[in-house]
């Protein structure tokens, strides 16, 4: 990885991309790599649309902003919306294909845009609840950041103490990983 | 004893407040006084939940007139003590720095600037330069670093206590919301492991002894009667302000020996400008950053020479002007053409300033 | 040894006379600080801190570590120096305007946190210091600068009752009196008992000191305790209001 990989995650409150987002950056980091991770943290927060801007590396990182995400993933149609900025002719933008009505809304000028059933597999093969992971997987699956391998040590480390108590949310959170690579493959 | 918080060096990827109460417990500081606002919140909430561990104090006060005023105290009697704050709550502040300039308080005040005027936004910007350089009636007699990565946002606020007491002019950490809420990694530290001796704190007021019959009381004021006595008051502070300003004073260059075109930036925008050097280098433009590390005092006599060699020059900054005046005073004279990118209370990248050198050639 | 007849020992005799104009009040409760500190032999361990306004005349008047902060900050600078350093006794001195005015906030919320800290406020109706404008301590119909035909308060509210808002808002712990010059030995009693409650560890003590100023009010010696001892002292009730030592008792 020579350049620095620039990713805009963006979801509804309650959809769990900063979270995600913070792990992605913690695993890079605990990788030896230079992260930087900030979340979007106006007003809207609260009932807004969130996005988490993060940063991979091996220099040193520059600004915190950046203009163009190398890999845009929006989770609702004001994700997608709101989005479109961050996108262009070397952007892949990944959407979850249960986003209703968004189809005018899809960037034009992505180097590729793709709808991922993300939601839809969580709810049907696995739970609700590792949607997200979903997400992370298809994440680092497209950038290529980080190993699968090192994706499970960093949730390992987040989740942990949950696994402990539940090992089957383990076997759910890694298979969640594992699927949401799956659902990029085209691309990689 | 209690045990050192930081032993030796260890890397940690930590956000920019976490780091700033790190930072204030490695550098021994006894007591943090402070009132919400964002983005500055989780330096209170990180202190408060390590600092009980380590012995040392804090006060939630009822505002931010009252977070710099107790400070203040704090300070009076002795212990190292700091407050951080950012926006509406640095205006608050002003009014007790004053009192920390008139009286030589060694207070330190962290602010993570917010949007303004106003209310505004609570998430960036470099508008707070003017008001933590120059606000408040008087002449501006702080130390004021603008810091850029979290590494540095652990090394100044350390640096910040003994520049302080050392001096005993008040002394600004002057970050911004992203480096609050942002994550990066950077290496804290225990100073003493770095070699970094922190300067003795003495009580101004509540030593031992009776005053008047041990020792004289210490009567401190900050009212003056005439004007001849203010006049040499103020003198004397200007005075004691300039003999320290060439050992205070830090900046950094980037390529400059050679540069036709020099971008001055501050705090976070001048990873923008370093990365856009770079790249511009790369392409053959001869494209250098000149970055004041203290906007008060402020390297003039560098940037003078830098600004002189130049055939243009670019401030760029997260404000309407607020570097450029800081600028424009320290090269009075120079006529080398100026332009300015300013973008108040918006986030600067490297790929604008690189598209802007190259539209301007 | 004092020249000065009956001056407290921990009074500065260097200082003295003091610059207060002639018939004002600060002298007599500053008298009455004094002697508290000396029968509770704490000179040695006293911070001193004084407001903007007149009170600030006092800045060097006592053989004890002192500071004169802002107008109405005083309560926050003590409140700082407490926090840091719970050996020593701390007191905050202010007038009627620092205190219910620009520093009630403070006031307030030192009071509402129990800050095992010392009060001492002398309301004289007016801000002495400026000349004499309307406090929020005038009396109703009460001329002053910027009342010129008295303080109506249908227009600018009634007078601020300080110990009575102070009382209401703290919790047995503590101390709270209105004392006057016109009585300066219960005035030195009740600070005494105010200092003790901070010695103690007990918590918040204050006292109001209904005190004269005779350059604002233009008053003659003879009008000018007629003033206090009438006017004032039938609207602000003077005693105490919260002890925690009867209490406890």
């Amino acid at each position: 990885m020579a350049k620095t990989v620039k990713l805009a995650l963006a979801g509804e409150g309650g959809q769990g991309v900063q979270s995600v987002a913070g792990i992605i950056v913690e695993a890079a980091y605990n990788e030896g790599m230079e992260a930087l991770y900030i979340p979007n943290f106006g007003v809207e927060q609260r009932g807004g649309v969130s996005v988490a801007y993060c940063q991979i590396s091996d220099e040193q990182i520059g600004s915190p902003k950046f203009v163009y995400a190398d890999l845009v993933i929006a989770l609702s149609d004001r994700a997608v919306r709101r989005t479109q900025q961050y996108v262009n002719k070397n952007t892949v933008f990944i959407y979850d294909s249960s986003i209703e009505g968004v189809e005018k809304d899809l960037p034009a000028n992505a180097k590729k845009v793709l709808a991922i059933p993300a939601l839809d597999t969580a709810k049907k093969e696995l739970h609700p609840r590792v949607f997200n992971v979903i997400i992370m997987g298809a994440a680092i699956a497209v950038t290529k950041i980080i190993e699968v391998e090192a994706a499970k040590k960093a949730l390992e480390k987040k989740l942990g103490y949950k696994f402990e108590q539940d090992p089957k949310l383990r076997e759910l959170n890694f298979k969640a990983l594992e699927r949401g690579a799956e659902l990029v493959k085209d691309l990689v | 004893m209690t045990e050192k918080p930081i032993q030796g060096e260890k890397r940690v990827f930590m956000t920019g407040n976490e780091v700033v109460a790190w930072a204030a417990l490695a550098a021994d500081v006894d007591i943090m006084y402070g009132y919400p606002i964002t983005p500055q919140n989780e330096v209170m909430h990180y202190w408060t939940r390590l600092s009980p561990k380590y012995g040392r104090g804090f006060l939630q006060t009822e505002d931010e007139i009252s977070a710099g005023f107790t400070t203040c105290g704090g300070v009076l009697s002795g212990k190292r003590a700091f407050t951080a704050t950012a926006g509406p709550g640095n205006m608050l502040m002003q009014e007790s720095m004053t009192m920390a300039e008139m009286m030589r308080i060694p207070t330190v005040l962290v602010v993570q600037q917010r949007g303004g005027p106003s209310t505004a936004t609570v998430i960036y910007s470099q508008q707070e330069v003017t008001m933590t350089c120059f606000g408040g009636n008087g002449e501006g007699l702080r130390i004021v670093y603008s810091t850029s990565t979290h590494q540095e946002l652990f090394d100044y606020t350390i640096k910040s206590f003994n520049t302080a007491w050392k001096y005993r002019f008040p002394t600004f950490v002057l970050g911004d919301g992203y480096q609050a809420k942002m994550r990066e990694s950077l290496y804290i530290y225990d100073p003493a492991a770095k070699g970094i001796v922190m300067e003795k704190t003495v009580p101004y007021l509540g030593q031992e002894g009776t005053p008047g019959v041990d020792r004289e009381p210490q009567h401190l004021r900050n009212t003056y009667n005439t004007e001849e006595e203010l006049n040499e008051q103020v003198n004397n502070l200007v005075a004691e302000y300039e003999k320290i300003a060439p050992e205070v004073i830090e900046y950094q260059t980037f390529n400059t020996d050679d540069a036709d075109i020099v971008i001055i930036a501050h705090g976070v925008v001048t990873r923008a400008a370093q990365a856009a050097v770079k790249e511009l280098r790369k392409q053959g433009v001869k494209a250098g950053h000149f970055r004041p590390v203290t906007l008060r005092p402020i390297a003039a006599k560098e940037l003078k020479a830098v600004a002189g060699k130049a055939k243009k020059i670019i401030i760029a900054e997260s404000a309407q002007g607020q570097l450029e005046k800081l600028v424009k005073d320290a090269i009075y004279g120079i006529a080398t053409p100026l332009e300015n990118y300013f973008r108040p209370g918006q986030g600067i990248t490297s790929e604008e300033l690189v598209d802007l050198v190259k539209k301007g050639m | 040894m004092s020249k000065v007849p009956n001056m407290p020992k921990s009074w500065r005799e260097e200082t003295k006379p003091h610059k207060f104009c002639p018939g004002c009040g600060h002298g007599l409760i500053l008298k009455a600080l004094g002697e508290a500190i000396d029968e509770l032999g704490i000179q040695d361990r006293v911070v001193f801190g004084c407001d903007i306004g007149c009170s600030l005349l006092s800045w060097d008047f006592f053989n004890v570590d002192a500071v004169q902060t802002h107008h109405g900050r005083t309560t926050p600078v003590m409140t700082g120096i407490k926090r840091a350093r719970p050996d020593r006794i701390c007191i905050a001195y202010m007038g009627d305007g620092g205190g219910y005015a620009i520093g009630s906030g403070h006031l307030v919320n030192a009071a509402a946190r129990n800050e095992k800290l010392t009060v001492i406020l002398a309301n004289n109706c007016n801000y002495g210091m400026t000349g004499g404008q309307m406090a929020p301590t005038s009396l109703p119909h009460m001329k002053t600068e910027t009342t010129p035909y008295g303080r109506d308060p249908e227009v600018t509210g009634y007078p601020t009752q300080g110990p009575e808002m102070v009382a209401a808002i703290t919790r047995e712990s503590a101390y709270v009196a209105r004392g006057t010059v016109a009585n300066v030995r219960q005035l030195k009693n009740y600070i005494k008992k105010a200092l003790q409650n901070q010695i103690d560890g007990t918590g918040f003590s204050f006292v109001e000191a209904l005190s004269g100023c005779p350059t604002n009010w233009s008053t003659n010696a003879k009008d000018t305790w007629a003033f206090i001892e009438k006017g004032m002292t039938e609207y602000f009730k003077v005693g105490e209001i919260k002890d925690p030592a009867k209490k406890e008792a």
